[in-house]
């Protein structure tokens, strides 16, 4: 598939949860080959549209997966690991894939390479730190070869020098055509990484640009204000 | 305080001259609590995988139920095991009533209700902290539950535990589908009941005594066991 083929799309999706409406009437479409960060505030929708884009909420309206699209996977805001080492881990995720055993080895020590892992690969899972931790989610996710990427806020809770690492992992997945949809507050990290932006505001998207369009053009007051909160002068320009 | 001290001297004198009646009562009651335990277990955490990881109509009503079972009375069960076993019950043609094997079945049903309720909760809290990101990498949600098992593994064993306690330690029902025969069923508990009420204190006391050695001794490997992971996490750090 090629870059600009359309993935996935959903159509005037709803999600609820009791009385609060998470998402209103979302459209949504996404590329192949795409790097595409959902900012806006807490509570926006970002992470209930990751899931509705992704599948795993109950929602109304439509969602259409393109047949080469249905390959998936999300990495959360805190990796879950099992009590497990890391290759276990690894090999569990591969197995959960359907990926047929004869490759599972190859692959597993291929994503450990790519992670800079390689020498922990028999430590417990859950021994490793934050940035490590995340970092293994992410291979453990692009080992099964996912079309689709999803990530919840992968650098949330870490170190300046581990969120590196991580954006450096997310770049290289990136540069290799891979579909990513991330979620993130992070305003400069929207800006090294994605080739759109989506904006949402109270369960709505507010904006959808290309990333230099969005941060480089004049966008109506609420954002430019969201902008100036998160973004420096010097990032902003 | 005189018969106390003279009970445990001459419980004593019967653990050192090796009492035969009583090394034999111990060995039936491990035989049938350890046959008891693996059954149940076998059972009761896949009814716990099921009862975490599926969902059905009716799933509410059966963990009401379930989560009353585990106050079932042991004579109860009892009761309706011996019913069920009995010339004229429904099983009868078995010809098992006052056999360890109707002492197996009666004590099967209490241990069950333990293993699968606690299971089943332990397994339900691991998917609210882990199962969207199983799911997420292709799990299926009952074995998205059984992975649980996995992962909760040391936690399972102090399921068991209990579960093995409550086999060791009942009396009720044993008695009622035992009939407490000296050299066929007579266990620790039952011949602590009728030895008391024979006023033959020694025998009970070092019967009470080696009961709760066992418990204590399978406590302790447990604590073992959490101790040495916890050590090779530390490690691994």
């Amino acid at each position: 598939m090629t870059s600009g083929t359309p993935m996935l799309r959903v159509d005037g999706i709803c999600v609820r949860y009791g009385d609060v409406a998470a998402l209103r009437d979302v459209s949504l479409s996404i590329e192949c080959g795409e790097v595409v960060a959902l900012i806006g505030a807490n509570g926006s929708g970002k992470t209930t549209l990751l899931q509705a884009l992704h599948g795993v909420v109950v929602h109304t309206g439509t969602r259409t997966v393109a047949p080469s699209a249905k390959a998936q996977s999300m990495v959360f805001q805190r990796p879950f690991m099992l009590r497990l080492s890391v290759w276990h881990n690894l090999q569990l995720a591969l197995w959960l894939a359907g990926i047929p055993a004869a490759t599972r080895a190859s692959r597993a020590t291929e994503a450990l390479q790519r992670a800079g892992l390689s020498e922990l690969r028999y430590r417990q899972a859950r021994a490793l730190s934050s940035g490590q931790q995340q970092r293994l989610a992410l291979v453990r996710a692009w080992a099964t070869r996912p079309a689709v990427l999803f990530l919840d806020e992968p650098t949330a809770s870490l170190d300046p020098s581990a969120k590196k690492e991580v954006e450096a992992l997310l770049a290289s997945f990136a540069a290799d055509g891979m579909t990513l949809e991330m979620s993130t507050h992070n305003l400069g990290q929207a800006k090294r990484l994605a080739t759109r932006v989506v904006y949402l505001d109270r369960g709505t998207i507010r904006a959808d640009l290309p990333t230099d369009r969005f941060f480089g053009e004049h966008v109506d007051g609420d954002i430019e204000l969201f902008l100036k909160g998160g973004l420096t002068t010097w990032e902003m320009h | 305080m005189s018969a106390f001290v003279e009970s445990f001297r001459t419980a004593a004198a019967l653990v050192l001259d090796g009492y035969p009646v009583l090394w034999r009562t111990v060995r039936l009651s491990l035989t049938v609590s350890l046959t008891v335990c693996l059954i149940a277990a076998g059972f009761g955490l896949a009814v716990g995988v099921w009862l975490a990881g599926a969902r059905f109509p009716g799933r509410r009503a059966l963990l009401l139920i379930l989560n009353t079972l585990l106050a079932l009375p042991s004579v109860v069960v009892g009761l309706v095991v011996y019913l069920l076993l009995s010339r004229s019950g429904p099983l009868g043609s078995m010809g098992i009533l006052f056999t360890p094997s109707a002492m197996v079945i009666a004590q099967a049903i209490l241990v069950l209700a333990v293993i699968a309720a606690l299971s089943r909760q332990l397994i339900a809290d691991s998917l609210r902290d882990g199962g969207d990101q199983l799911r997420s990498m292709g799990g299926r949600p009952l074995v998205c539950a059984a992975l649980m098992l996995l992962h909760e593994r040391w936690a399972v064993a102090t399921i068991l535990l209990p579960a093995f306690g409550r086999a060791v330690s009942e009396v009720g029902a044993v008695m009622i589908v035992g009939g407490n025969i000296d050299g066929v069923t007579r266990v620790i508990t039952t011949t602590i009941a009728l030895e008391t009420s024979k006023g033959d204190l020694p025998l009970a006391l070092v019967l009470g005594i080696v009961l709760l050695v066992v418990v204590g001794l399978i406590n302790g490997a447990i604590g073992v066991a959490h101790r040495a992971q916890g050590k090779a996490m530390d490690f691994a750090r």
